[in-house]
């Protein structure tokens, strides 16, 4: 139940604080575009209950800047409803296409075949203008998990929606009462527009770019010389420190449950309960940088699968990630829910409180975040030749014991392509001299902020790996792009230049992904889990989206055991669009692969 | 109810891994994961070319795409003369081909100088840079000229954007042109921008009232405020001067050899 509270908001045209914080009533104007007359027809925070679902997909009318706007929507809210399942249920998702144009509903981190899976041109065809596909799959995971579209910019026009599969048995964390927290970025623009823009002018977005008054600051704080050596190397590079977002605050507002900062989402608790927070990051192009001040997040799930509970004060949760953290809020106060955007440019809010209306203080943004020469991957301060990373390679996860190897898993019998090399060419700005797994490194920015941070070192998946084999073989794949082109790839090839990478069914593999730009990228596998491993080559924590930092080197093993064809890709959506994307095949060891793409 | 569920589901678990071929073998850890694979695909999508299945997918990453950019549409007056200038390009293309308009110029005490269009094939060879080549065509005084344009463009290191090109033209004829600029933040919105730009050209032209050897120096700095990043209006100031030969040429004809201008303008791109 959404739980409004009125906060002050300038009456006047469109100002600056309206646009970030939106305004108040925003997340109420939701009414369906064919039934205006009826107007203001309030329908959020649904919650639809299994094993049969009825979803439309249709355009509605909101306003969440003070400028109204169109937004693509499941059954007239943004989010759309909350879908909630049992573990075990086989559920049947009737998804009717009201849009003039083609949809579709990818259903994230679940394990189903591969034709439920919603990626048009991959599973199906997408579901047509007017058109009903009936989704229909045993669910047969738990946790939190998400929809949205995988049509074009679907998914940041509002198409996403959360989802709660209860646990068959109950849940192992007992929690007195429990919210979802859906963080999304809302934009009044176009996306076809800021694709377009981010093509033509890729820094168009960021404005917290250093400036000559910074210069003189550093300058005075660091000494001219170290000023200066500084700006020689990123100017060497040609690359911006503060680029940590490619859409910014300066054209999203950041919302929870849709609901702007001003519209300030409150959840409610009673004093002393446990309260189950589900975070879901289902934004678009947005890392979030998420803590509640005067409480400690207790993380007892990662992308759905439980873990060791472990207890931070706070958490960076990237594109299509998914947290359950536990609260208990020990004083009759309201708590503010803090996600500022990774950039600094904007936050999204909620409230905790025993109390509709109640409020807490918002904390100030951190200051903004400079990427350092490391997150660069520069060994020695420059960064000169083109070629792979020699010297600098950092020692491998040491493979487990093959015990159980010597049949199929030892090797794929088909002739799979070991691992294609990459190819550093025109549409790579830069190839990372020095990356390392650095699995229990926050990420830029949060490094020694004060604050406990959580890290994937701190993951640890309860019931251990799916599958106890060694990988047979290794895929090494680099994370690549050109900023100031906005061309974005694995192995410097986009998907229109790649084959798709070829799995044989039912072996274990290790995929190891090399970040070589300065982006941070959720990389998700459909279809399949990602195991991550520690640094010594144990399993750490199952998820089916990675984020890997810049200069990191970073692997997991993957189970091959879903036949068909896959999306793998980065899920900032611009990124996927530029040509981060690849087509995942897996097929049977003695029948030739199919996968008709390249 | 439940519990016939779960037993089924255990049941297809373990049938799915028999068919996978993958029955757990002796010392392999048991997995507490509860995973269970996911069935084969009922259907599978038919067969279709690359083009057809990114139409499908709503997902094309080489699309061409457009920008225009009116870097400089602006009026001067300085050592009592006022002039007009524009420099402004086009582009059209994917990220490794584009078809690439340029054009620039300068009305000084109402005579052209330097006008011309160039319409240029940009082809991205390195990280930094694309090759251009193409046609060059003068609205020059006197005589119109019409070369053959090669040259590179890009980002040299230290974010200086540059833009070198070597014409040939009919009658033996060749010419250069060099142009580097910067952009200074002082704000996220109020940039400055140094220029520098040189012509060279290889052999006299008299009716171009052109002699070899470096022709002109164009210096200016602009100071432009982004209203928007579209939308920027500027000021600043332009010297403009010929040199060698060509200023002789100038100066026998009783024209001024530099000019300093104050200009005001306004920089567009959409």
């Amino acid at each position: 139940m959404r739980q409004l509270v009125s906060t002050r908001v300038p009456a006047a045209a469109v100002s600056r604080r309206q646009f970030t914080q939106g305004i108040a009533t925003g997340a109420l104007l939701l009414s369906p575009l064919r039934a205006l007359s009826r107007g203001g027809e309030q329908r959020s925070g649904t919650v639809l209950t299994g094993p049969d679902f009825d979803l439309t997909i249709g355009e509605t009318r909101v306003n969440f800047t003070g400028r109204p706007r169109v937004a693509t929507t499941v059954n007239q809210q943004l989010p759309g409803p909350l879908l909630r399942m049992r573990q075990g249920d086989m559920v049947t998702l009737r998804v009717t296409n009201r849009l003039p144009v083609r949809s579709s509903i990818h259903w994230h981190g679940f394990i189903v075949p591969a034709d439920m899976d919603g990626v048009p041109g991959l599973s199906f065809a997408g579901i047509n203008p007017g058109a009903t596909f009936v989704y229909r799959f045993r669910v047969n995971q738990y946790g939190t998990y998400w929809y949205h579209a995988h049509s074009r910019f679907q998914e940041q026009t509002g198409l996403s929606g959360p989802i709660v599969i209860e646990r068959h048995g109950g849940e192992r964390q007992r929690c007195d009462r429990e919210h979802v927290i859906f963080l999304s970025d809302w934009s009044d623009a176009d996306p076809e527009w800021i694709f377009a823009t981010l093509k033509r002018q890729s820094d168009y977005f960021n404005f917290g770019k250093r400036t000559v008054g910074d210069f003189f600051a550093d300058a005075h704080a660091q000494g001219l010389n170290a000023a200066l050596a500084n700006r020689r190397m990123w100017g060497e590079m040609r690359m911006e420190p503060t680029d940590l977002a490619d859409v910014s605050g300066a054209t999203y507002t950041y919302l929870v449950n849709g609901a702007t900062p001003a519209a300030n989402w409150t959840g409610l608790f009673q004093q002393g309960e446990r309260v189950r927070l589900r975070f879901i990051n289902g934004s678009s192009m947005s890392f979030f940088d998420v803590r509640i001040p005067g409480l400690r997040l207790t993380v007892i799930a990662a992308d759905g699968q439980d873990v060791e509970p472990v207890t931070v004060d706070e958490f960076r949760i990237g594109t299509a990630e998914v947290l359950d953290v536990v609260v208990t809020p020990s004083a009759e106060r309201a708590y503010t829910i803090f996600a500022q955007a990774m950039d600094r440019s904007g936050y999204a809010r909620a409230t905790l409180a025993p109390q509709p209306g109640m409020t807490a203080d918002v904390p100030p943004l951190d200051p903004r975040i400079l990427l350092t020469m490391s997150d660069m991957g520069m060994a020695h301060g420059r960064m000169g030749h083109m070629g792979q990373q020699s010297a600098a390679t950092p020692e491998m996860p040491e493979m487990k014991p093959a015990a159980d190897s010597r049949s199929r898993s030892a090797g794929p019998a088909i002739a799979v392509p070991q691992s294609e090399s990459p190819s550093f060419g025109p549409m790579v700005d830069s190839v990372a001299e020095n990356v390392s797994p650095r699995l229990d490194d926050p990420g830029p920015g949060l490094r020694d902020n004060g604050r406990r941070v959580l890290t994937y070192a701190d993951l640890h998946t309860l019931g251990g790996p799916i599958d106890g084999r060694g990988p047979g073989r290794e895929i090494e794949l680099h994370l690549t792009g050109h900023m100031a082109r906005y061309v974005w790839s694995f192995n410097g090839r986009k998907f229109s230049e790649a084959e798709p990478l070829r799995f044989s069914l039912g072996e274990r593999l290790r995929l190891v992904l090399v970040n070589d730009s300065m982006m941070t990228h959720p990389i998700h596998l459909h279809g399949m889990w990602s195991e991550i491993e520690a640094h010594d080559g144990s399993f750490l924590a199952r998820k089916h989206t990675v984020s890997v930092q810049p200069a990191q080197r970073l692997s997991y093993l993957v189970t091959a055991d879903a036949l068909g064809r896959w999306a793998y890709h980065c899920h900032l959506l611009y990124h996927m669009e530029a040509g981060m994307f690849r087509e995942v095949v897996v097929a049977r060891a003695d029948l030739s692969p199919r996968g008709n793409h390249g | 109810m439940k519990l016939l569920v779960r037993v089924l589901l255990l049941g297809a678990s373990a049938a799915c891994r028999l068919a996978l071929g993958e029955a757990q073998t002796g010392n392999a850890p048991v997995s507490q994961s509860e995973h269970v694979p996911p069935e084969p695909p009922a259907l599978e999508i038919h067969d279709m070319t690359s083009r057809q299945m990114t139409a499908m997918m709503e997902m094309n990453d080489a699309a061409p795409l457009g920008m225009l950019l009116v870097d400089q549409l602006e009026g001067g007056y300085g050592n009592g003369v006022s002039s007009f200038g524009w420099y402004a390009q086009g582009w059209y293309g994917g990220d490794y081909d584009k078809l690439w308009l340029r054009t620039e110029g300068e009305q000084l005490a109402g005579s052209t100088e330097n006008a011309r269009v160039e319409l240029l094939w940009d082809h991205v060879f390195s990280r930094w840079w694309s090759a251009q080549s193409g046609l060059r065509h003068d609205f020059q005084p006197g005589a119109a000229r019409d070369w053959l344009a090669l040259g590179v463009q890009g980002m040299a290191p230290y974010f200086f954007k540059i833009e070198a090109t070597a014409y040939v033209g009919d009658a033996g004829r060749t010419a250069a042109r060099l142009r580097a600029e910067y952009d200074l933040l002082f704000t996220q919105r109020l940039i400055l921008q140094p220029e520098l730009e040189l012509n060279a050209y290889g052999k006299d032209d008299p009716a171009a009232e052109i002699a070899s050897g470096l022709s002109d120096l164009q210096l200016a700095l602009r100071l432009r405020y982004e209203i928007h990043r579209e939308i920027a209006p500027y000021i600043g100031i332009v010297w403009l001067s010929r040199l060698g030969g060509t200023a002789d040429l100038a100066r026998s004809q009783g024209k001024e050899v530099s000019v300093l201008q104050a200009v005001a303008g306004l920089r567009v791109w959409l």
